[in-house]
């Protein structure tokens, strides 16, 4: 089962690869995508039995699913605006494009499948890799830029998170075991490990699982990235990619947990969630670029869930369910910045204004993807922000909880203000129309995306919630 | 730690200097294709019972790192046809300088760390860590974009010295992950450096300043 879940969209990418027609090769996307969702479904929802695989190496724990859940979602409704958002690229080969997508589809589901750290890591540089092309995908001068960024400090990032798994493994040695990267092995002997190298290596795989979420200050190819990507490969970026490197970085934080060293961990996490919202909520003030704006949001949602995590309590239930809330609304946002992009032919916040008039229902989604993100209700954000802040406060945490709501206030102040502009006023005279109109194709995944984060928002379904409290267990487990 | 390991592992080290010093290409990729073929050939020295398993990882390392990769590189050099680092953040003198330092602090630094007791004279661990400054120096103060990619290399081998202490915790199916990993990412950047020079007409990345904020 779990070797099933990595090798159909491994087979994918090769029939994609070979399909011929650069017209009807996108539509192989949502189908794909469709096989592999019924696999996780079967896999979270279905079978009774435990999935694992390669000898204990793979399973599928509870906060496996719920990231490999939000992944396959993410990679379904992406998949379904692909064909629209690709027949008006009809001047641009997308076989790399279509078959890559696949292939980070696998390597990211081996992220959440996999038990042994070693193995950990080569999937998650192995999404590196495999993300790289598409951000390559308009192939401009400053696409080209983003995307040798992107590779260079990631591999570079990701390397140290090497270097630390190799010092959790020493500290297994020093301690007198037999020297292990399997999970299931390191949790089991937590206690024992020795402290100094469990410190030195939570430090270094915190700054290389940190550098591919995009805390700061490790976010750097973030804005240009994010800035120059599609829509749809922002949205599977700033949902997926980053929400690999956070399970990546909890299975980390859980073996800290376990090994009584929890509040070294801890506060580096609330340090650094603090951190990253703090630099985020600076850019985004007077932000003039709607999609730098977009990857600045991301680089707070990514410190708040760290935060979340470095609070404890009740506030790693609400990271992880901001996680999914994250994912969703980024959906969103992304999709239609990329619809308002088009229409307006700018980004910038001197030409793109306007946007409800020109495409009214991506001008309409955009402004609502807003207000979820910067946690207004009814949306889903709103619930987990308001756990995490209420947990924060209801522990004793004045500080933190105060810092936490200050910079939401200013993040949403200083968001408001660019997307606004962009959505209020009148079309300029001086922005290339380019004939783009809001269609089913880019319009009805945008809605989708929509519609569950507003499910998420007024009602959280009682197994989703079941299970996020069964893994919000097992990331502060003790021994 | 076996002896024999140790005039390899000091030719390791020495070699990042090179890396450091030299302002040509071609003896810079020369060096690290050296140096990742001794690091490939040291788990023989070290752990000699290491068998079939063993040996074919040996083979690869030494062919991946020794050749295949020097291999794309060169490729890389002659399509963007540059032949040296020009006007490096850090001069090169400078770069030696602050090499020479780096390595005095790795060893120094070592001796103080709280290792196994199997460990406490080994030369690996200085060595590693030696080498993952040396990576770091060339990845922050070099403009070519080949060299920041060996000075990613240089990283990757300084990483791989300290993987040397750990042969048995890591199963051969995660390390021939990390080889491709390495493999395709130096794969994949000699074809963005390829499009960086057709599309500035130089693969320096002081062009790649466009997107700021």
């Amino acid at each position: 089962m779990a070797c099933a879940l990595l090798l159909f969209p491994l087979a994918m990418a090769g029939i994609t690869f070979v399909a011929p027609s650069n017209r009807r090769r996108p539509w192989l996307l949502p189908l794909g995508a469709l096989g592999h969702l019924a696999l996780v479904g079967w896999a979270v929802l279905g079978c009774g039995h435990p999935v694992s695989g390669l000898g204990g190496w793979l399973a599928l724990d509870a906060l496996g699913k719920v990231v490999l859940g939000l992944l396959s979602l993410l990679f379904f409704l992406c998949s379904l605006y692909a064909p629209g958002y690709l027949t008006l690229r009809a001047e641009r080969p997308n076989r790399v494009f279509c078959a890559t997508l696949f292939v980070a589809l696998a390597m990211m589901t081996l992220v959440t499948l996999a038990h042994h750290l070693g193995l950990t890591w080569v999937a998650m540089e192995a999404t590196t890799l495999a993300t790289a092309p598409l951000l390559y995908f308009n192939h401009n001068a400053r696409s080209l830029e983003a995307t040798w960024k992107y590779l260079l400090i990631g591999s570079v990032g990701i390397a140290l998170a090497l270097f630390g798994s190799f010092f959790l493994a020493y500290s297994s040695l020093k301690a007198g075991l037999e020297p292990t990267l399997l999970f299931g092995e390191l949790i089991a002997s937590a206690p024992r490990l020795s402290p100094p190298w469990l410190h030195a290596a939570f430090v270094l795989l915190f700054v290389g699982y940190g550098t591919k979420m995009g805390l700061a200050p490790l976010h750097t190819w973030k804005p240009d990235a994010y800035g120059e990507a599609p829509g749809l490969v922002g949205t599977l970026l700033a949902g997926g990619v980053t929400s690999c490197a956070f399970i990546a970085l909890l299975r980390v934080y859980q073996i800290c947990h376990a090994s009584a060293e929890a509040d070294f961990a801890r506060g580096l996490m609330v340090l650094m969630g603090l951190v990253s919202m703090a630099v985020a909520a600076v850019f985004l003030v007077r932000q003039r670029d709607f999609k730098r704006m977009l990857a600045y949001s991301s680089v707070e949602h990514m410190g708040i869930l760290v935060l979340g995590i470095g609070l404890g309590g009740p506030a790693v239930y609400g990271a992880l369910l901001h996680l999914i809330n994250n994912g969703l609304a980024k959906g969103v946002l992304f999709l239609s910045a990329g619809n308002i992009h088009r229409a307006c032919g700018s980004k910038g916040t001197e030409d793109a204004t306007g946007a409800i008039r020109r495409v009214p229902l991506s001008g309409a989604l955009f402004l609502a993807g807003f207000l979820a993100i910067t946690g207004s209700p009814p949306f889903g954000p709103f619930v987990s922000e308001f756990t995490i802040a209420s947990a924060a406060l209801g522990s004793g945490q004045f500080v933190a909880g105060a810092l936490f709501l200050v910079l939401l206030g200013v993040v949403f102040v200083g968001m408001g203000k660019t997307v606004l502009s962009v959505v209020q006023g009148r079309p300029a005279e001086t922005a290339d129309a380019g004939g783009f109109h809001d269609g089913p194709g880019t319009g009805v995944p945008v809605l989708l995306f929509m519609a569950l984060v507003v499910l998420l928002g007024v009602y959280v379904p009682g197994p989703l919630e079941e299970l996020l409290r069964e893994a919000a267990g097992a990331v502060e487990v003790r021994r | 730690m076996a002896h024999a390991a140790e005039p390899v592992l000091i030719l390791a080290v020495a070699l990042n200097f090179v890396a450091l010093g030299v302002s040509r290409l071609r003896p810079v990729i020369h060096g690290v294709a050296l140096q990742g073929a001794l690091l490939g050939i040291l788990p023989f020295l070290t752990h000699p019972e290491i068998g079939l398993r063993g040996g074919l990882l040996v083979g690869g390392t030494v062919a991946l790192k020794g050749l295949v990769i020097p291999a794309l590189l060169f490729r890389a050099m002659r399509e963007a046809n540059i032949q040296h680092e020009v006007q490096p953040v850090v001069g090169f003198i400078a770069s030696l300088v602050l090499g020479a330092v780096g390595t005095g602090l790795a060893f120094v630094s070592a001796s103080t760390l709280p290792l196994a007791d199997e460990h406490t004279n080994a030369l690996v661990v200085p060595a590693s860590l030696s080498t993952v400054l040396t990576g770091f120096l060339m990845l922050t103060t070099r403009r070519k974009a080949i060299m920041q990619v060996v000075g990613y290399l240089i990283l990757e081998n300084g990483i791989f010295l300290f993987g040397l202490l750990l042969v048995e915790a890591m199963p051969f199916l995660v390390e021939i992950g990390v080889l491709l990993d390495l493999f395709t990412g130096v794969f994949v950047m000699g074809i963005i450096i390829h499009h960086i020079n057709r599309e500035f007409a130089a693969a320096g990345t002081e062009q790649l300043s466009e997107l700021k904020d």
